[in-house]
């Protein structure tokens, strides 16, 4: 499995409930369903992935993650994850209070916009990055929402959240390889991954 | 509702098809059977079609429910030299989606039907005449406690799964409250917990055509005179409803039959007018015009929020247990994936198991009822995953 996705299987319970939100053709719910018994629901706007995850056995819905998650009741789930969706969510604000209100811990990821090498883009080029980890022009890109490490920091004390667990990573040539980075991590991380609860 | 029956069919479907099947009745006489309109109905037959095996544990029977003029025939043939298979020969099979080396598999006529169920077209218990309009007015409730009469004469305490779309799927979702401990999953496919406006109104033009048929004559006609005229339109109505205008335009356009330019008549010179004719003179062959209006009412009398939760469609599944997976098909505008959703919002707030998935089609409606690999993957992965939960318990 993808590196990031294995931080996160780690940090979470065998036998808890999980949402995840834009959970995509479902590997990771799919491996922590198979491997730590967990019960899981995913959110996935895009018809086909929803039909892969359905043919393998997971409970997914095809809707919008803004408004699907509006059903839920309080505390409805252990986790709530957000794997590189992040970037994606036009109104981040909103779905981090639904998903802090649904999820008793949530788990979210995103690619580091602060990694250095695109910043030199930036400053060398003078053109907007394109990178492994955001792959897009700007004229095609999904990724609404360009953030860093540090962006997540500030965000934390505004929405008043705790970070309870977090990991910079830099995933490893093959997609199951990668490692963590500690020394001046929003310079060097590709990833953020981080745990966080009220 | 109801099978399109061009399904691409060929030869090599016989080979990977079930094979011959043999329709079955099962009586029922109870004097205190009541219907939910108050009346009772002592003697009831029920049709009805196995494929596949019970198992020793009695725990891979699976319950599917046919459309408005469907029937027990679910796949399969009757003999070799029929031309056609049962209606959802495409997803039960040896190996298909809903696999009958796995899974025992039963469909069964609807109460009110005419494909040998009770209706309105059976004989009174003397055998003097016909029921006709005076057969009682039945519900979907009523067509389920009858399956269930079935299932405890079959020695079925728990089913795998109740699956069926449009009319079928109101069933499949009326037993996972009903009898909530014996399901342990519904597929429920374009359908709807209650008929919308839209959908009553063409029922009912679709049963104005067929009373305002002289020879209907109140129900009272034979079959040297049957109000053909009226439930051929009736049929055409329904076709319409359950195609759609993008299936409509890529099939017919503005196509005309046999004809370079129109004629500045009255006859049926574009296609799509050919097809609704053919459609409707083909559907008065097998079927009779009172089940018609029976089976309709039955359709706009549903309504699970109503009948199980006062109104509210969460209160409606709260006694439910069963794992679901709900279908809706983007062009379908008899019941749209709106409905769907309301369907999925109410088990949601239930904190049931759902899965859901709007498939994208062209075709409309009748779109569960046509080869759809995509439909095809779900259920056999659902199914499984299902099987798989409970295979090992005792």
């Amino acid at each position: 499995m993808r590196f990031d996705l294995e931080i996160i299987a780690s940090w979470i319970k065998t036998e808890s409930t999980v949402l995840g939100l834009g959970c995509g053709e479902g590997d990771l719910l799919y491996y922590l369903k198979n491997k730590k018994k967990v019960k899981e629901t995913g959110i996935e706007i895009k018809e086909s992935k929803v039909a892969l995850c359905i043919e393998k056995g997971l409970s997914v819905l095809q809707g919008d993650v803004n408004q699907e998650i509006e059903d839920y009741a309080d505390n409805s789930f252990d986790y709530c994850i957000l794997s590189q969706t992040l970037q994606q969510v036009y109104n981040p604000e909103g779905l981090f209070k639904e998903i802090l209100r649904v999820g008793k811990r949530a788990i979210v990821s995103f690619p580091n916009f602060a990694h250095y090498k695109i910043r030199l883009q930036l400053l060398l080029a003078g053109k907007a990055p394109v990178s492994r980890e955001l792959p897009y022009q700007w004229y095609d890109t999904p990724n609404i929402r360009i953030l860093t490490l540090e962006d997540f920091k500030i965000f934390s004390n505004k929405i008043g959240f705790e970070i309870h667990n977090q990991a910079a990573i830099k995933p490893g040539d093959k997609s199951h390889e990668g490692k963590i980075v500690n020394f001046l991590p929003n310079l060097f991380a590709t990833y953020g991954i981080y745990e966080i609860g009220n | 509702m109801e099978a399109v029956c061009n399904q691409n069919f060929n030869n090599s479907d016989m080979e990977s098809s079930y094979g011959i099947v043999e329709k079955q009745f099962f009586h029922i006489k109870d004097e205190n059977f009541t219907l939910q309109c108050g009346e009772k109905l002592e003697y009831i037959t029920i049709a009805y079609e196995t494929f596949g095996t019970l198992n020793k544990k009695k725990n891979n029977a699976i319950l599917v429910f046919h459309a408005l003029t469907g029937d027990s025939h679910a796949a399969g043939f009757y003999k070799d030299s029929d031309e056609k298979p049962g209606w959802w020969n495409i997803v039960i099979g040896p190996g298909k989606a809903i696999d009958t080396d796995k899974y025992f598999v039963i469909c069964s006529n609807i109460l009110g039907g005419c494909m040998g169920s009770t209706g309105p077209s059976s004989t009174l218990p003397d055998k003097t005449t016909h029921y006709n309009m005076k057969f009682p007015v039945i519900t979907v409730t009523d067509m389920v406690r009858c399956q269930k009469r079935l299932m405890d004469h079959l020695n079925i305490k728990q089913l795998l799964s109740t699956i069926g779309g449009s009319l079928g799927g109101m069933q499949a979702m009326e037993w996972s409250v009903r009898y909530p401990d014996m399901v342990k999953s519904v597929i429920p496919l374009a359908t709807t917990m209650k008929h919308s406006a839209l959908s009553i109104a063409f029922n009912e033009v679709a049963r104005h055509a067929i009373k305002s048929d002289p020879k209907w004559n109140n129900g009272n006609y034979n079959d040297e005179s049957k109000p053909d005229t009226g439930l051929s339109v009736a049929r055409m109505i329904g076709h319409i409803t359950y195609l759609s205008d993008e299936s409509m335009r890529e099939k017919f356009g503005r196509k005309l039959q046999n004809k370079k330019d129109i004629s500045f008549t009255f006859d049926s010179q574009f296609q799509v007018e050919s097809y609704l004719k053919y459609q409707g003179e083909k559907f008065v062959e097998r079927f009779d015009a009172n089940s018609f209006l029976y089976i309709t009412k039955a359709t706009d009398y549903f309504d699970l929020e109503m009948q199980y939760g006062n109104g509210s469609s969460v209160k409606a599944f709260s006694k439910a247990k069963a794992k679901f997976l709900v279908v809706s098909y983007s062009s379908d505008w008899l019941y749209p994936t709106y409905e769907s959703k309301a369907i999925v919002k109410a088990l949601k707030k239930n904190r049931l198991d759902v899965s859901f998935c709007e498939i994208e089609s062209t075709l409309g409606h009748d779109a569960f009822l046509l080869y759809d690999n995509r439909l095809n993957k779900m259920l056999k992965g659902f199914l499984s995953s299902v099987y798989n939960g409970i295979k090992n318990e005792i």
